[in-house]
């Protein structure tokens, strides 16, 4: 057994299905939004925002960012883990995108509720 | 005549690798890569190379042949020979000890990793263990690795951590002691395999599949510990 | 030379094949300090090729089978030269031994019960011969011997045994006293030379295949413990017997197993004749391998060889049936379709008789202890010297080994060994340390190739061994070409001691091995001519135009070489199983 302390879910199997179930999440929540655009040709402001403000599209919404964020988390942990080899350089590099994952959710939830 | 180019290194005498050009007369006949690689060293008795059964049993000969891993000893000329020419390099990833010979230190750690040998915790009877010809066919298409690394060697996930990730062969060969029905040892063996390096840096991009020369199918087993380990943990 | 680095083992095992791992599985799991010395990784050792299965009467395919017919159809085999008691012991304690393998993991075959699938082989028989054609041979697949070297391997990896992978031993190292106390040994991969002190010495090193030009053996097939031994002085026994398989495939020399006949293949000629209801009515294509090959080159001589030149004959597979040949040969399948460009499923492999294994070899007990002769022709151990599996001649097979006693030999022997070593240590052994002229004695040859200055090359010689070996001591020998050979051997070994070495780099120098590797082909070649040139009778695998029959009179006896007068001596058979009563030699059919 290999160990971790800086991948998402502190195994490989929960990474492994984290990264599906929020794939799923996201090819979901991606189709909606294109068929959405689709079928509202005519897109105005206000229909947009009425869209987001219901509460079952903040949710989803909310679903959608934080599946991303985990995705990206488990997907680039891989990535540095794979061709960065020196450790102060990784763990540097895993820094930042934790970070950056952080503050791009906090600010997604922001913007859903904050208006 | 055929054109050979062949990876050269000799720790003691060269400073860095090089290719070589060789020009070996096959007579025009269909022979494999192995023998092509007996005339050369008769002509440069220095060329090293590891061989034994050369019948693609004992997988010694495991070498890159015109990019692609295989045995050089049931590699005949004709399924590899592109416009008459031919290069030999070592096995991808490995370190070269000298010219095709490749120290495979790390890919035995990983087969030894796995526990490769059947774990039971009851006594023995006094003849062997039953096992239904339908429990013993789950092992066909396991047991069969010969050990070459041609699978190992061209799958990037092993490049990039031949010390963490198993590899296809080593999975390979800890599936067939997970299916097997004598094996007791299932919970312990998957504990070992479920961090995120073991068995998860499997992409399955099948490089493993297109290689093995005994025609085996790692990827197919990396899946079934997968879904044994999901089954185990959720 | 005191700045060779020495290395000390309680036991060090000269091989990593089927014998060399049993023997040091057993030494590993005493907790005795062990080492595996193997010129390649153990699992590119020779047994891996073994396809057919391991001989053993464990009452799987018929539950009243008695491993007394076994023996009998060992001692038959073996043309009666198989010395009883250690036939009685192999068969005997078969079982057990391959019950453990079972019990190591090895993946064998099954039958619809649950048990051990076993397959008929050739001269296997039920009831003494009486009630006809046994079914013995405990298979996986048709890859027993891969799948066995395998689990010992793995077991090995479990019992912590040291290995010393791609080393190659160089010579024996002999103290004041003539005991073995070690041997001389190169890490192939730095090219370092060490010195290795053991109390017990397990020569474990196969067969010598690559004598002949045509083999089913692997290239590492060469007699380095056979030329060890005979170097040191010790004598080898019954030398003349050399196996050929029937079935290799035509131009390639791989092996076809066995089994294929067992699971219903037959030969034909090039008529379509199956050929072997002449020369065998009973048993066919299972008679013995000897009687078989004979019968083939008979076929080829009188015209009836099958392809443009004639020089060979059929395998017939086709109507097994795709399900079958999948089943039960896919390994057989592959081989042909790679060596042979043939279907077996649709068309008959080419096949021809060839040199498959090496009867004779270091004469041991049953404890794999290496026998020498007294100046009064008794008995006498070697101290610290021990030989299982082909390189040793315990001897169970006698004149012809049965298909499938092979693998059955490595493992029953290498246990046995092993065992037997442990109780010795136990009780405590020592041998005076070698002195520095000792271990200068052991280097010499090494630091002869590593002087040369010019010469010929070892390939050509190589070469030049073997054709001459394939030309004088094939299927069929005779006194004028026999004579012949002998002559060319000594010429050759002239040429030999004065060859050239032009690579003396040290790392990984494969063409440094393959010198060392040419000086055991020499070695098992001139003892294997001499002796077949001074049995003068047919017996096995030995044919002779010139003596075609069997001489019970002069030569029911073990023939034994020595290699420091190039002289042959006779050893008795035994005739004295411990439990059964002596099986007395008749004339052979089958």
């Amino acid at each position: 057994m290999v160990t971790n302390i800086t991948n998402f879910g502190r195994s490989g199997l929960s990474d492994w299905l984290i990264q599906r179930v929020s794939a799923v999440i996201l090819a979901l929540y991606t189709l909606f939004i294109v068929l959405y655009l689709l079928f509202n040709p005519g897109l105005d402001y206000a229909t947009w925002s009425g869209l987001f403000a219901q509460t079952w599209m903040r949710i989803f919404s909310l679903l959608a960012f934080v599946s991303l964020s985990a995705h990206a988390w488990v997907g680039l942990w891989t990535v540095t883990t794979d061709y960065i080899k020196p450790t102060g350089i990784r763990v540097g590099a895993q820094t930042v995108i934790i970070l950056a994952i952080f503050v791009f959710l906090v600010w997604g939830i922001q913007i859903l509720w904050g208006a | 005549m055929l054109q050979v180019s062949i990876y050269r290194y000799n720790p003691e005498t060269d400073s860095a690798p090089y290719m070589q050009e060789f020009q070996v007369d096959t007579q025009g006949r269909d022979i494999m890569v192995l023998d092509v690689l007996h005339l050369m060293k008769e002509q440069d008795n220095g060329l090293a190379y590891r061989r034994s059964c050369r019948e693609g049993v004992c997988g010694s000969d495991g070498m890159n042949m015109n990019g692609k891993n295989g045995l050089a000893c049931i590699t005949p000329l004709s399924e590899v020979v592109k416009n008459g020419k031919l290069a030999l390099r070592p096995l991808p990833g490995l370190p070269v000890i000298r010219d095709l010979v490749v120290d495979m230190g790390l890919f035995y750690k990983q087969y030894e990793r796995i526990q490769p040998y059947l774990q039971n915790d009851t006594p023995a009877p006094a003849i062997e263990r039953l096992q239904s010809p339908e429990d013993r066919d789950k092992l066909d298409g396991l047991y069969e690795c010969i050990l070459c690394a041609c699978c190992s060697t061209s799958c990037p996930s092993f490049w990039w951590n031949p010390d963490k990730f198993v590899g296809p062969a080593g999975l390979l060969q800890s599936y067939r002691f997970l299916a097997d029905s004598r094996d007791t040892a299932t919970r312990e063996r998957l504990s070992e395999l479920e961090d995120p390096f073991s068995v998860f840096r499997c992409r399955g991009i099948m490089n493993c599949v297109a290689v093995c020369p005994k025609g085996l199918n790692p990827t197919r087993a990396i899946g079934k510990i997968r879904d044994m380990l999901l089954a185990n943990a959720t | 030379m005191s700045n060779l680095r020495s290395l000390s083992f309680d036991a060090i095992i000269i091989g990593g094949g089927g014998a060399g791992l049993r023997a040091a599985l057993e030494l590993a799991k005493s907790g005795k300090k062990t080492a595996v010395l193997s010129k390649v990784f153990p699992t590119r050792s020779h047994t891996v090729s073994a396809q057919g299965g391991i001989t053993c009467a464990i009452a799987s395919a018929d539950p009243d089978d008695d491993w007394r017919w076994h023996m009998y159809d060992t001692v038959k085999g073996g043309d009666y030269i198989a010395d009883q008691d250690a036939a009685e012991y192999m068969c005997s304690e078969g079982p057990k031994a391959v019950f453990e393998l079972e019990h190591m993991g090895l993946p064998f075959s099954r039958f619809d019960n649950g048990r051990i699938y076993q397959r008929p082989f050739g001269g296997q028989s039920k009831d003494f011969g009486a009630g006809g054609q046994a079914a013995r041979t405990c298979a996986a697949a048709d890859r027993t011997g891969h799948a066995l070297l395998h689990t010992l391997y793995q077991n090995n990896l479990k019992n912590n045994t040291t290995f010393l992978n791609e080393w190659y031993a160089v010579d024996l190292v002999k103290n004041a006293n003539g005991d073995v106390v070690g041997c001389i040994a190169m890490d192939i991969e730095t090219g370092e030379v060490v010195h290795v002190k053991s109390k017990a010495t397990v020569l474990a090193t196969g067969g010598a295949g690559r004598i002949y030009a045509s083999t089913t053996n692997a290239l590492i097939n060469t007699g380095d413990g056979i030329g060890m031994a005979l170097r040191a002085g010790f004598p080898m026994q019954d030398m003349e017997m050399w196996q050929f398989h029937p079935t290799g495939i035509y131009g390639a020399g791989t092996l076809v197993t066995e089994g294929c006949r067992g699971e219903g293949g037959y030969l034909v000629n090039k008529d379509g004749e199956r050929f072997m209801e002449r020369y065998a009515p009973n048993a066919k294509d299972l008679a013995g391998r000897d009687v078989v090959a004979r019968s083939m080159v008979m076929e080829i001589l009188e015209g009836r060889g099958c392809g443009e030149h004639g020089d060979h004959v059929f395998l017939k597979l086709d109507h097994l049936g795709e399900e079958v040949l999948g089943k039960r040969l896919p390994g057989i399948v592959e081989l042909s379709k790679t060596f042979a460009h043939v279907d077996p499923a649709k068309e008959p492999i080419p096949v021809v008789p060839t040199c498959h294994y090496m009867m004779g070899g270091i004469p041991t007990n049953v404890h794999g202890q290496a026998i020498m002769q007294d100046a009064d022709g008794n008995d006498q151990i070697v101290n610290g010297l021990f030989a299982c599996g082909e390189a040793a001649c315990v001897s169970v097979h006698g004149a012809n080994r049965l298909g499938g006693n092979s693998l059955l030999d490595l493992v029953v022997f290498g246990r046995a060994a092993g065992m037997f070593i442990e109780g010795a240590l136990n009780e405590g052994i020592e041998y005076l340390d070698a002195t520095e002229s000792d271990i200068e004695s052991a280097m010499k040859r090494m630091n002869r190739w590593n002087e040369s200055e010019g010469g010929e090359t070892v390939p050509e010689l190589k070469r030049a061994l073997q054709n001459i070996m394939q030309n004088s001591f094939g299927v069929f020998r005779e006194e004028e070409n026999m004579q012949k050979g002998v002559g060319q051997l000594a010429e050759l070994r002239e040429r030999i001691a004065n060859a050239y070495l032009p690579d003396k780099t040290n790392a990984f120098n494969t063409a440094r091995v393959e010198a060392l590797e040419l000086d055991n082909l020499m070695e098992v070649a001139e003892a294997t001519a001499i002796s077949a040139l001074e049995r003068k009778e047919s017996r096995g695998a030995h044919s002779r135009y010139d003596y075609p029959d069997r001489d019970d009179v002069n030569w029911l006896k073990h023939s034994l070489y020595f290699p420091a007068d190039k002289r042959l001596a006779k050893r008795d058979v035994n005739f004295t199983p411990k439990t059964v009563d002596t099986f007395e030699p008749k004339v052979r059919t089958y």
